[in-house]
């Protein structure tokens, strides 16, 4: 089962990158830069998919009191983190040839980034707490707290950066692209949420055999 | 609750005293690092404002369950009968009482130092700095008891916080501008609306997570 996810994923990334780099035409106005896209949006999309994960398995804890909730969570956080890094690392690269610069304080950069250093404190939460059940009792607290704070600072970041306007996207939406630029990034969000299944149902696995070693 | 750790406070005057004392030094270290020129401080001064606030918050709200820990009084707090969350609710409203005090006094030192005319723009910031207040304690209160336990709290305690409250200060820097330029509340009432659901938000987390944070 597990190989089997393992191979799907792997097949999901490959064909994700030759529909990005290969099949995927050339858009006319970005040229190339734009194919980064098909690695950001993924990105983000399995970051929120990651802390609405932790959101459920928090609560799901609080409840039952069942360790693999709070494995999943711990997992998921984990690998929220590093989609939301790499999130912020991709818009980056296609921030400095596009906009002429690495970092500006636009609205989806700077919620992205919050979310970034919030979850980043919740693994170090983790980190910090002893005693294991009593971590896992704060963490899924405080992951409760950071997702209930996630539309906060949605709403909060685009009003202080857009007032009284609604919110410019910065990309087309998905009726104006050409059908098969959005084949090419339908296919690379199945990858990644392959992806992140797999980096997650590995790490809760490796999360339980260190609380078996350790008990 | 409220009333044991406001007598507490009245008569150790501990964090008090020593909070008073560093909303004066917060206004000098302000000023210092920005230089006496009026115009530039007067445009930062709703950011430099919650800047206080904020700080004066980490130290204040940081030290809530210092009391119990240095006196061995936990095991009496997770002892203690009926609804766990009645405790947080208690240190949440003495918290309160505590940052309007100090934000008070950091509010008046602004006026004085800045030479803000207050008196005309007071109802109006008023009702922000409560919105704003609630939200910041709300969060502070339930971080406190989980930091309380665990080492190296004075460092975790912000970091945990200062993110949670990024659009709480978003919120209230803007609205704080624009009372501060005399501009109608109406004008800001999204802003108010968001602070006022963070409120609502922050404070039923609260008091429906407190229980799992006060377990042995």
């Amino acid at each position: 089962m597990r190989r089997l996810l393992g191979g799907a994923t792997l097949a999901g990334l490959v064909a994700g990158l030759v529909m990005a780099f290969g099949i995927a035409p050339r858009e006319a106005t970005q040229g190339n830069v734009q194919r980064i896209m098909y690695l950001h949006v993924p990105s983000v999309w399995v970051a929120y998919l990651a802390f609405g994960v932790v959101l459920v398995a928090s609560v799901v804890y609080l409840v039952r009191r069942d360790d693999r909730a709070d494995r999943l969570a711990h997992a998921s956080a984990e690998v929220g983190v590093l989609f939301t890094g790499l999130t912020i690392a991709t818009g980056s690269i296609w921030g400095k040839p596009t906009w002429g610069t690495w970092w500006t304080w636009d609205a989806r950069l700077t919620s992205v980034s919050i979310l970034f250093v919030m979850y980043l404190g919740y693994l170090l939460l983790r980190g910090m707490v002893e005693d294991r059940e009593r971590g896992a009792r704060f963490a899924a607290v405080l992951g409760i707290v950071a997702a209930f704070n996630i539309p906060l600072v949605h709403f909060s970041v685009i009003w202080w950066r857009t007032l009284h306007q609604p919110p410019s996207l910065m990309k087309p939406g998905p009726g104006a692209m050409p059908g098969i630029i959005v084949a090419a990034l339908l296919v690379n969000f199945a990858a990644f949420t392959l992806l992140y299944v797999y980096f997650v149902t590995r790490r809760t696995v490796v999360l339980g055999l260190e609380a078996e070693a350790e008990a | 609750m409220v009333w044991k750790d406001f007598l507490v406070e009245r008569r150790s005057k501990e964090t008090l005293n020593s909070l008073f004392f560093f909303a004066l030094l917060l206004l000098f270290v302000f000023q210092f690092a920005l230089g006496p020129d009026r115009e530039r401080l007067a445009g930062t001064l709703p950011g430099l404002l919650w800047l206080g606030f904020m700080l004066s918050g980490l130290l204040g709200l940081g030290r809530t369950f210092v009391v119990e820990r240095e006196n061995d009084c936990w095991e009496g707090l997770l002892l203690a009968p009926g609804d766990k969350s009645a405790i947080y609710v208690g240190k949440l409203a003495g918290n309160l009482l505590l940052m309007v005090v100090i934000e008070t006094v950091l509010l008046v030192l602004f006026g004085f130092f800045f030479n803000l005319d207050l008196a005309g723009i007071l109802p109006a910031l008023a009702v922000v700095i409560a919105l704003g207040t609630v939200a910041l304690a709300a969060v502070g209160t339930l971080f406190a008891a989980m930091t309380a336990q665990v080492r190296a709290r004075e460092l975790l305690f912000p970091v945990l916080l200062l993110p949670v409250q990024a659009p709480v200060l978003l919120a209230t820097v803007k609205a704080t501008e624009a009372v501060l330029l005399g501009e109608p509340l109406g004008s800001v009432a999204h802003w108010l609306k968001l602070l006022a659901a963070a409120d609502v938000v922050y404070v039923a987390v609260g008091v429906l997570t407190f229980d799992f944070v006060l377990e042995a």
